[in-house]
């Protein structure tokens, strides 16, 4: 059962295996080297068979000449003399001296297709001839190998060039073709090795390299389904060997931290909708109670109903403030910004506030510099500078003798910065970080109105414009700095 | 400030209006339609958008109330068919969707005026009697009179009784639609969006100070108040 476990295993694992681009690259690639090496030893072959055929023949040539020139020497006798002195070398060529019937008087050859001699010149194609002593039919030897007597051995091909001497003689010289097949038949040998070595590389090269991979994948995997199982913390293997795995894997990464990052913004908000929105509807909820209990006459219940509205639209600003933040931090999008000139924008919002500053008996101080222009959502902007600026006059106003506030736009290389200082109270370097944060009032401030959103939505607004919202000192008093990228090409 | 306040019903003179609203909350369409009623109107109710578009196409109203998500037929295929019809009927949107973009996408579909949900009634009562006023076509008129108050809209200037009163190019704007719509209740989101051009609600209510400023230019030194504040609505210019 357990070696029965380990086959499937091995199986699912080879099947996997199969599947990977690992696999279909090797087969590709043998198929491809395949069909050129298939192709170089057809081409090969086909050339080197015609130089050994030109060889033969310049051989047979050759020997033809030198046979014709015994002949012209020394007549009938001599020819025979040299032919049977030839034909016992060992190797010897082809050679038969026949009478014009075609009767064979000398020569090496026992008999050989009928009509060879018939036609003289080179014999148009190869022919079946048997050797001097070599017995049995004349025939291709059957494919089945059904002819074997004994005392036969097969025909063998050969190639010749007949001649006619002068006294009517058929002179045939003429090479066995063992040869070229021989060639033929190693190349051949030497193709089917090549292929298989091959193949078999490819496939350990497959094997390995897929194994690999698969194992790296695997790991990966394993890793997003631990992660997909809820373990946001867990991240993936990488393993430094700086490949494409190390390099997905580091963006993957990557991704998860981001998403990580926005998981516990989206946490932070619901506990901060659990806390900030539950109070006041507690409180809603028991003034209608206690209003419907204890009421008196009509006053009461218009006090507790008046009481009530002012708490609702408390509550949606609060809600519509921490919409308009998830959606800022969402990201950016181009379609939302136009482009436009910040000091416009910022005179526009001091203008709006001037009244109210003078009215709290704050004064409030602008230094624009030239125009500011930036890619940005005149609306967002405004509402950012008038969250900043309401706040300056509110902590101000009735803290210092000479309430001030000052907001300055100017150009610092790429980037456009405003700042904007109280001489309020100011905020203690250890809570700045916190007060930018959703939700945080500091406790000194728990006593004035707002959602206590004000500033988180600035900078989320400044975020969303990719610039930044930053808390200084302006001693005394709060110092908030805005900076938004500056548009570029304009000065 | 509420020595000068006057309630609602005071503004109830002027001619009632028929009123179509296409709401599929029917809680919240009843409750519209009782209160428009009490504010002197004929408000009819249509729960999907098909019955809305017909209702519309068919009937002659002043003024439609399009919530954007309805059932069927989606509020701003509503608007653009009846755009698409030759329809001028001035329409406010209704919507959950608040953020500048679905606004303007609002406005584009053929929409007049937006207001996010949730809402104050005394906000929408206000937007949808200055909408009837707005197809009325006042815009082209030059001059504004309320009382002995006069505001030139081509040479920029305001006079009373006679008399110059200089105002900031802002106090001027701010003027300008407050007499547009004198008689008509103008709320504070109102003079921002249409003075300042801002959609925003701000933390503090500036609009507030912005106003007394200006009641303090045109009534200071003259008997009679012009500029009322409606309680808990918003702003009236009106000459008894």
């Amino acid at each position: 059962m357990a070696v029965g476990a380990i086959l499937r295993g091995t199986g699912a694992r080879l099947a996997a295996l199969m599947k990977t681009t690992a696999a279909r690259l090797s087969a590709l690639y043998l198929l491809l080297f395949g069909v050129c090496a298939i192709g170089l030893v057809v081409y090969m072959t086909s050339v080197s068979v015609r130089i050994l055929a030109a060889q033969t023949q310049e051989t047979i040539n050759e020997e033809s000449m030198s046979l014709v020139r015994a002949y012209e020497r020394g007549g009938l006798p001599f020819l025979v003399r040299v032919v049977e002195q030839r034909a016992r070398q060992p190797g010897a060529n082809l050679y038969l001296i026949a009478d014009p019937n075609g009767r064979i008087l000398s020569g090496n050859v026992e008999n050989l297709e009928p009509g060879v001699l018939d036609t003289l010149g080179w014999t148009p194609r190869p022919f079946l001839y048997k050797r001097y002593g070599e017995r049995g039919p004349l025939q291709a030897p059957a494919e089945d190998g059904s002819t074997t007597a004994a005392d036969t051995t097969p025909p063998h091909a050969a190639m010749a060039l007949v001649l006619r001497l002068p006294n009517q003689l058929i002179l045939l010289v003429g090479r066995d073709l063992g040869e070229p097949e021989r060639f033929r038949r190693v190349v051949q040998r030497a193709l089917i090795l090549a292929l298989g070595t091959m193949g078999l590389g490819a496939f350990l090269i497959w094997y390995f390299v897929g194994r690999t991979a698969l194992r790296r994948i695997d790991s990966v995997s394993e890793a997003s389904r631990r992660i997909m199982g809820g373990d946001l913390s867990g991240r993936l293997p990488v393993t430094g060997a700086s490949d494409e795995f190390d390099r997905l894997s580091e963006n993957l990464n990557a991704m998860l931290a981001r998403i990580a990052v926005l998981n516990e913004g989206l946490k932070q908000v619901s506990d901060n909708i659990a806390h900030d929105l539950k109070t006041p509807l507690t409180r809603l909820r028991s003034r209608a109670e206690t209003t419907l209990s204890s009421a008196r006459d009509e006053g009461d219940y218009r006090a507790a109903l008046e009481a009530t509205i002012a708490e609702s639209d408390q509550l949606i600003r609060t809600f519509n403030a921490i919409l308009m933040i998830s959606r800022l931090e969402a990201g950016y999008s181009a379609e939302q910004t136009e482009t436009l000139d910040l000091a416009a924008v910022v005179a526009d919002v001091v203008e709006l506030y001037e009244p109210l500053a003078e009215d709290h008996g704050v004064a409030l101080e602008t230094r624009i510099d030239g125009r500011l222009v930036v890619n940005g959502n005149r609306e967002l902007l405004a509402q950012a500078l008038s969250n900043v600026i309401d706040n300056a006059i509110k902590y101000c106003a009735g803290h210092a003798e000479t309430p001030l506030v000052r907001v300055t736009a100017t150009r610092a290389g790429g980037n456009v910065q405003i700042e904007i200082s109280d001489n309020g109270p100011g905020i203690e370097p250890a809570d700045r970080a916190r007060a930018t944060e959703r939700f945080v009032r500091l406790e000194k401030s728990r006593s004035q109105p707002g959602s206590g959103l004000g500033l988180s939505l600035a900078k989320a607004v400044l975020g969303f414009h990719r610039g930044s919202l930053e808390l200084g000192d302006a001693e005394p008093g709060l110092k908030v700095i805005m900076t938004i990228p500056a548009r570029q090409g304009t000065a | 400030m509420d020595m000068t306040a006057v309630q609602a019903p005071e503004i109830a003179y002027k001619a009632g209006m028929k009123i179509l609203v296409i709401e599929d909350d029917r809680e919240a369409a009843d409750y519209l339609q009782k209160a428009l009623t009490e504010a002197g109107h004929t408000a009819h109710v249509a729960a999907d958008g098909d019955t809305g578009f017909t209702l519309a196409d068919e009937g002659d109203y002043d003024v439609l109330v399009v919530d954007r998500m309805l059932p069927r037929r989606d509020g701003l295929s509503v608007i653009a068919g009846l755009r698409a019809r030759g329809s001028e009927t001035p329409v406010l949107i209704l919507s959950a969707l608040g953020e500048v973009d679905d606004r303007v996408t609002g406005l584009r579909a053929g929409g007049d005026d937006y207001l996010t949900k949730p809402y104050a009634f005394s906000e929408l009562l206000a937007r949808v009697e200055v909408l009837k006023r707005r197809s009325g076509g006042k815009d082209v008129e030059t001059m504004y009179r309320a009382g002995d108050l006069e505001l030139d809209r081509l040479s920029h200037t305001v006079r009373r009784a006679g008399r110059d009163i200089p105002l900031q190019p802002r106090e001027f704007k701010l003027l300008e639609y407050l007499m547009r719509h004198a008689g008509r209740v103008v709320t504070r989101t109102m003079l921002l969006e249409n003075v300042w051009d801002y959609h925003f609600d701000p933390q503090t209510n500036v609009i507030d100070v912005h106003v007394s400023r200006l009641r303090g230019k045109i009534e200071k030194g003259f008997d009679k108040p012009l500029l009322h504040t409606i309680r808990g609505a918003g702003y009236m210019l009106k000459a008894d």
